[in-house]
């Protein structure tokens, strides 16, 4: 293009760029639409032809207010927001805000809630889990991997429906237990399940793990090294996958995790095919701790029998005049949490999920920050996709498992 | 083992062997619904459109004590309350905002005696945003309809609760 402008009699000398022959980066909109932004991500992409030079994620299109709205709910009030945070694996939000309160409150879980909660924390990492690997499939360009892991994570939403009542927005863990007992049959419906699901897992590893269309989209593609994994605040697969065997549920065990016999799934390599092995080795663990939760789950009571904090039962309730305004109590005032400050993360399918909670005594948290890890993922998408070809973006967003609802908060 | 892995290679194995998987898969059973014919079960539990139920005598239960509303973290529960002739305290508007309702389950955990309750009905779909502000008659006309349903769901659920 430049040969016209050129006289003919002097030869153009290709070490020296013109400004004409410069061609600035092309700057592209990747998203907020974008059916492989996974959600609202809007990414402004510098390329240099097909190469990304510089990737900028923009956020907040889904941005919400949580944090702000806790500081004008009641704790009880507060709950529901925490599932509309990671929409794909609700009950383990639920539960990093459930031990916060229950930490400042210094009351404890009934053992059964605890492997109450553990089992479906556990299920909730196998259906975070299964989205993941199965749309990250789609987004590298193989579709039947998502027909049937949809399958089996309905399957596994119909558990969630059966012991809260809804599929996805649970409401379930509360401060000092769970709201209602597992009703009968479930916990054997489950047992069945966790023989049949390794199946699953086996004929997705079947169609993706040898492929060699989708070891090309993501071997070597978005490697981080183990060092710039804790630098970026990496947690969850994403860290482990770089060969940091760092897991809370070992290192600081809260509820059963404890009594639990599982080993942490680690990467080697830290490319997104690694991601993908962590997160298929974790569903096998996952399942695995269901299984002895299933086991071991102790009979007895769901909900601390402290109706200072937790509702009196209904059938209480009706009869007894104490517990009736127990009940009008904390439904309209709620407890009240003594002053204090805590820091309580759990380990959510994505990473660490921690609630920074301030209590200033009222029945309102005063502070109620949120650590999502998707959003310290996403901040290290620039470096990842540094150097990659367009389509590599799109894989290395599918593998760190971005979920807008928790990142925007 | 080279000469294995490149034969593999080669004849294009492990494509092959996802196809004859897929292919399997042809064979199974169906799992899909024919939707509006068919529908999966749902459980006692589900939390769907709300419904103001009565007693068997035809008396609405609603004693307007307004715990619903106190609790409701969406702030979608509007009433307001006066004494009847017969002296009993009711409610003389009884509003949800549908649009507004997280369906959280927790007006139904508050109701002293059981008279909010969210049913099993997931159809409600409406073509305009002003059919979705139920009022009092709308939700009484829901207890009405569902009273079976609900009655038995909450039957299953009593020993939990």
């Amino acid at each position: 293009m430049t040969q016209a402008h050129q006289p003919t009699s002097i030869q153009p000398d290709e070490t020296i760029v013109t400004d004409e022959e410069h061609i600035k980066p092309y700057m592209l909109n990747f998203g907020p639409q974008h059916p492989a932004a996974h959600g609202v991500l809007r990414l402004i992409l510098e390329m240099n032809g097909e190469t990304v030079e510089r990737a900028d994620p923009h956020i907040g299109l889904l941005h919400r207010g949580t944090e702000k709205l806790i500081e004008h709910k009641t704790y009880t009030q507060a709950l529901p927001y925490f599932d509309r945070l990671d929409y794909v694996a609700p009950m383990n939000q639920e539960h990093a805000f459930a031990l916060g309160i229950e930490k400042l409150l210094g009351i404890t879980a009934p053992e059964r809630a605890q492997y109450i909660r553990v089992l479906f924390c556990e299920l909730g990492r196998i259906l975070n889990h299964i989205l993941n690997i199965t749309t990250y499939a789609l987004d590298v360009g193989a579709i039947t991997p998502a027909l049937w892991g949809f399958e089996e994570r309905e399957k596994g939403m119909e558990f969630y429906e059966r012991v809260c009542g809804a599929r996805l927005h649970a409401n379930y863990f509360r401060p000092g237990g769970v709201r209602y007992d597992m009703p009968k049959g479930l916990a054997e419906d489950m047992w069945a399940w966790t023989e049949t699901f390794p199946k699953c897992i086996e004929d997705l590893e079947t169609l993706l793990t040898n492929n060699r269309i989708f070891k090309q989209r993501t071997v070597d593609i978005g490697k981080v090294s183990e060092e710039d994994a804790i630098n970026w605040g990496f947690t969850g697969p994403m860290l482990r996958a770089s060969g940091v065997p760092w897991d809370l549920r070992k290192s600081q065990p809260y509820e059963v995790y404890a009594d639990m016999d599982f080993d942490v799934a680690v990467g080697k390599t830290g490319d997104c095919y690694a991601r993908y092995l962590v997160r298929i080795e974790e569903m096998k663990q996952s399942l695995r701790i269901m299984r002895q939760c299933l086991n071991a789950m102790p009979g007895g009571d769901v909900l601390a029998n402290d109706y200072k904090v937790t509702p009196p039962p209904r059938g209480e309730m009706k009869q007894s005049m104490e517990a009736l305004i127990h009940h009008f109590k904390l439904y309209t005032e709620g407890f009240h949490v003594p002053a204090g400050e805590t820091y309580t993360a759990v380990e959510a399918p994505k990473g660490e999920f921690g609630v920074y909670l301030i209590a200033d005594g009222s029945n309102k948290p005063y502070k109620c920050h949120i650590r999502a890890p998707g959003f310290y993922h996403l901040s290290a998408l620039d470096f990842m996709s540094k150097g990659h070809m367009l389509a590599d973006t799109v894989a290395i967003i599918g593998s760190m498992d971005v979920v807008f609802g928790e990142i925007d908060r | 083992m080279h000469l294995i892995q490149y034969a593999k290679s080669f004849l294009l194995y492990e494509i092959v062997i996802g196809f004859a998987k897929t292919f399997s898969y042809m064979f199974r059973e169906k799992v899909t619904l024919n939707y509006p014919y068919e529908k999966a079960p749902i459980s006692p539990r589900f939390r769907g459109e709300h419904a103001l139920r009565r007693y068997p005598n035809g008396e609405e239960r609603c004693i307007a004590c307004k715990l619903c509303e106190a609790i409701c973290p969406a702030l979608a529960i509007t009433i307001e309350a006066e004494e009847r002739e017969d002296g009993s305290r009711r409610t003389t508007k009884y509003d949800i905002d549908m649009t507004k309702c997280i369906y959280c389950g927790l007006c139904q955990e508050a109701c002293p005696v059981d008279a909010i309750v969210e049913g099993p009905n997931f159809e409600f779909a409406t073509e305009t945003r002003e059919e979705l502000f139920y009022n009092k008659d709308k939700l009484l006309d829901n207890g009405d309809k569902w009273e079976a349903q609900i009655a038995a769901n909450l039957a299953a659920d009593a020993e939990y609760r």
